[in-house]
């Protein structure tokens, strides 16, 4: 099994903790895995900003960088969530890529069906559910849904020892990032994220946690901005820790 | 956009001036949402329920003429006069003819979002015609000379103080008093003079059922019932897409509607108007305004499914904290942002753009309108009929430009840390609308491609 690592512009950028903590960790896993270096980005940041019809180049170019993986795992829900729903090339006209491509945490879950892991962060923790994995990827249940409870990631955390993750009042409402929402409408993406942030704090996070980097870049943001100690750390961070 | 019109965005900044006030109407409707939630969760069966419902609602959209055909013959063949409009302009028409043909001049209207689509109000008052609202919250936002914020809790902008100044005003209750009972009670005797003087009451219409002839209105203060029964003149105003093929089928969407809407599990009144009384008109106006437009684009032609309950407003997030008139249109929220672009697309091109595209809205909508796959679509279409600023349509060109090139990206990115890192100045100033209430990440010295290509170089 060849996994392709896909590593979405922004992490790779400004988030190299998370890239690198999604790499060892699944090389522990005993996984194949390979970052292709002439990756860049989904294509997302313009698809959502109504310019779908620009993408064709990043489309391209993921598909020549992933065609010859078995399965491409990203430690992102939202950028997976848009190849799966989005991503069109002449190259890939069956659409094998948009079936091969895992988000992390559904990779280790339903791929590799982890029913343990070697990690260890004795910490207070806040688990934010990105919106475009969860509702997306159905990554954990929505509680919109009559239907019964399940977390893809919030399992894997539970596996990591010593962890404590905390309960938050609205555990499903989105963080207001939203791509370009967050320039564009940014007195209430700023709210959103205040206000998520402030359900954490209430509850005694230590970290907040996620499986997409671009919500906590926000969170963190506004974190920072308040002069709070609180840090956000990738699922991937934990998981890999100790 | 037009010019001159502020858009969501900028309407949205000026509601986030009083945090307080956004933290209120946020915590009022997500209590709504929860109140949504716990009957959803308690009633067996309930995701069933909105399939059927979608399912049945799939089947009027694609056999709209048949009901709308088979419901005009059985509604005459009880007495009922059927108006046909094309749009806004003829059914305002068709109720000004009714009122001046009858000799009445003054009406009563309950709760239609048609009616503020059409922009009746403004319409017959500008003939000399004197309209009150009935619904409580729609008399508060008609008497504060205000567009209903929300398709359900017309104002729900607005606090208890607010209304008590203005019933002061209008009412003659004590000032400062912003007691709800008091309140309520003077709505009440304001109210029930309204209805024992007019002549014509106008309603909205919930469900319109082709096999019976008959429609469904529902309220929670009977204030439809109050104007209907006493008037001698009923009109009722319903869009195209408000049919059902049969009776049996309210047992779907009666039990969806309030649920949904405030967590009630009925309205307090779902009334049958069937036939006329003796000596009574009954007129229903049957109204496209764009409607079979918007049948037309199978993209977006589910939205018009939509019952009017306003769960994707309760659940929105980004509409939580905008508030309804952010939506600068009658039907706000994300429902709106999708029905509104049909309309006029360059007027409402902000308001797909209006939302994170969460998906919450999807989740809770009755009938299963992939309302956040619309918002999407949307957005492209608006872009591609040109409704973009020139900036942004340059700045998409250039990221497309970079992110289609290895080299270029590698290059950018260094460049971009580089300049984070060495001279922050240049981007954390007041042009960039991230580094007003966020700081920008930290810069690290080495992107993961830089680390993987010394670490890990096969």
């Amino acid at each position: 099994m060849k996994v392709g690592l896909f590593i979405p512009c922004y992490v790779d950028q400004f988030y190299p903790g998370a890239a690198i903590a999604t790499l060892q960790l699944l090389e522990k896993l005993g996984v194949d895995v390979t970052y292709p270096p002439n990756q860049t980005c989904c294509g997302q940041p313009m698809a959502n900003s109504g310019f779908e019809h620009l993408t064709g180049g990043c489309n391209d170019l993921f598909i020549k960088n992933f065609a010859g993986f078995d399965y491409v795992v990203a430690p992102s829900g939202s950028c997976v969530l848009h190849i799966k729903e989005h991503l069109h090339g002449d190259a890939d006209p069956q659409e094998t890529i948009n079936h091969k491509v895992y988000e992390l945490t559904e990779f280790l879950t339903d791929v590799l069906k982890v029913k343990s892991l070697p990690a260890k962060f004795p910490h207070k923790v806040g688990m934010h559910q990105s919106c475009h994995g969860q509702r997306g990827l159905h990554l954990s249940q929505m509680t919109e849904l009559a239907a019964p409870e399940y977390s893809k990631p919030g399992s894997l955390l539970n596996m990591v020892e010593g962890i404590e993750l905390i309960p938050l009042n609205r555990k499903d409402e989105c963080c207001g990032f939203g791509g370009t929402f967050c320039v564009a409408e940014e007195a209430v993406s700023v709210k959103m994220g205040k206000d998520r942030v402030a359900d954490h704090l209430e509850h005694g996070a230590e970290y907040i946690t996620g499986v997409d980097m671009s919500c906590l870049m926000h969170m963190e943001g506004i974190l920072n901005r308040q002069g709070s100690k609180v840090k956000v750390l990738h699922i991937a961070e934990i998981l890999n820790a100790g | 956009m037009e010019s001159g019109l502020k858009d969501h965005a900028e309407l949205a900044a000026i509601f986030n001036k009083d945090e307080n006030r956004v933290d209120w109407h946020d915590e009022t409707l997500w209590w709504v949402r929860q109140k949504r939630d716990k009957m959803a969760h308690g009633l067996p069966g309930w995701e069933a329920l909105r399939e059927a419902a979608s399912q049945i609602k799939d089947n009027v959209l694609s056999n709209l003429n048949e009901y709308l055909q088979q419901f005009e013959v059985n509604a005459q063949a009880n007495g009922i006069i059927v108006h046909w409009a094309a749009d806004a302009k003829e059914h305002n028409e068709i109720v000004l003819e009714l009122l001046l043909k009858n000799g009445i001049r003054k009406m009563v209207k309950s709760k239609s979002m048609l009616t503020e689509e059409c922009h009746l109000n403004e319409y017959l008052e500008q003939q000399g015609i004197d309209v009150i609202d009935s619904d409580l919250g729609e008399r508060i936002v008609q008497l504060a000379k205000e567009p209903p914020s929300h398709i359900v809790l017309p104002c729900i902008h607005k606090k208890k103080e607010e209304i008590g100044d203005l019933f002061h005003i209008h009412l003659g209750t004590p000032a400062g008093n912003a007691d709800p009972q008091l309140l309520t009670e003077a709505a009440r005797q304001h109210l029930r003079e309204v209805f024992l003087t007019r002549k014509a009451a106008l309603t909205g219409v919930n469900f319109a059922v082709a096999e019976t002839g008959e429609f469904v209105v529902c309220t929670n203060e009977g204030n439809a019932d109050m104007g209907a029964h006493l008037a001698d003149i009923h009109i009722a105003s319903m869009g195209i897409e408000k049919i059902i093929p049969q009776r049996k089928h309210l047992g779907v969407f009666l039990r969806l509607l309030a649920r949904s809407a405030t967590g009630q599990p009925i309205t307090t009144y779902s009334s049958h108007f069937v036939k006329p009384r003796d000596g009574q008109q009954m007129h229903i106006i049957i109204v496209d305004n764009g409607r079979s437009i918007q049948l037309g684009r199978e993209d977006f032609r589910n939205s018009l499914k939509c019952i009017r309950c306003g769960a994707c407003m309760n659940t929105c997030p980004v509409y939580r904290r905008s508030g309804g008139h952010s939506y600068h249109t009658a039907i706000a929220g994300p429902i709106g942002a999708i029905l509104a672009p049909n309309l006029d697309m360059e007027k409402y091109a902000d308001l797909p753009f209006a939302s994170t595209l969460c998906g919450s809205c999807s989740n809770v909508c009755p009938v299963k309108i992939d309302i956040h796959q619309q918002l999407y679509k949307w957005r492209q279409v608006i872009v591609q009929k040109g409704y973009t600023t020139t900036a942004k349509k340059a700045s998409m060109k250039l990221m497309a430009f970079t992110l289609s090139s290895p080299a270029a990206y590698h290059t950018g990115g260094k460049v971009g840390r580089w300049v984070l890192k060495h001279a922050p100045f240049a981007v954390n100033n007041k042009f960039n609308p991230w580094f007003k209430q966020r700081d920008m990440p930290e810069p690290p010295e080495q992107s993961f491609g830089e680390w993987y290509n010394e670490n890990r170089k096969k």
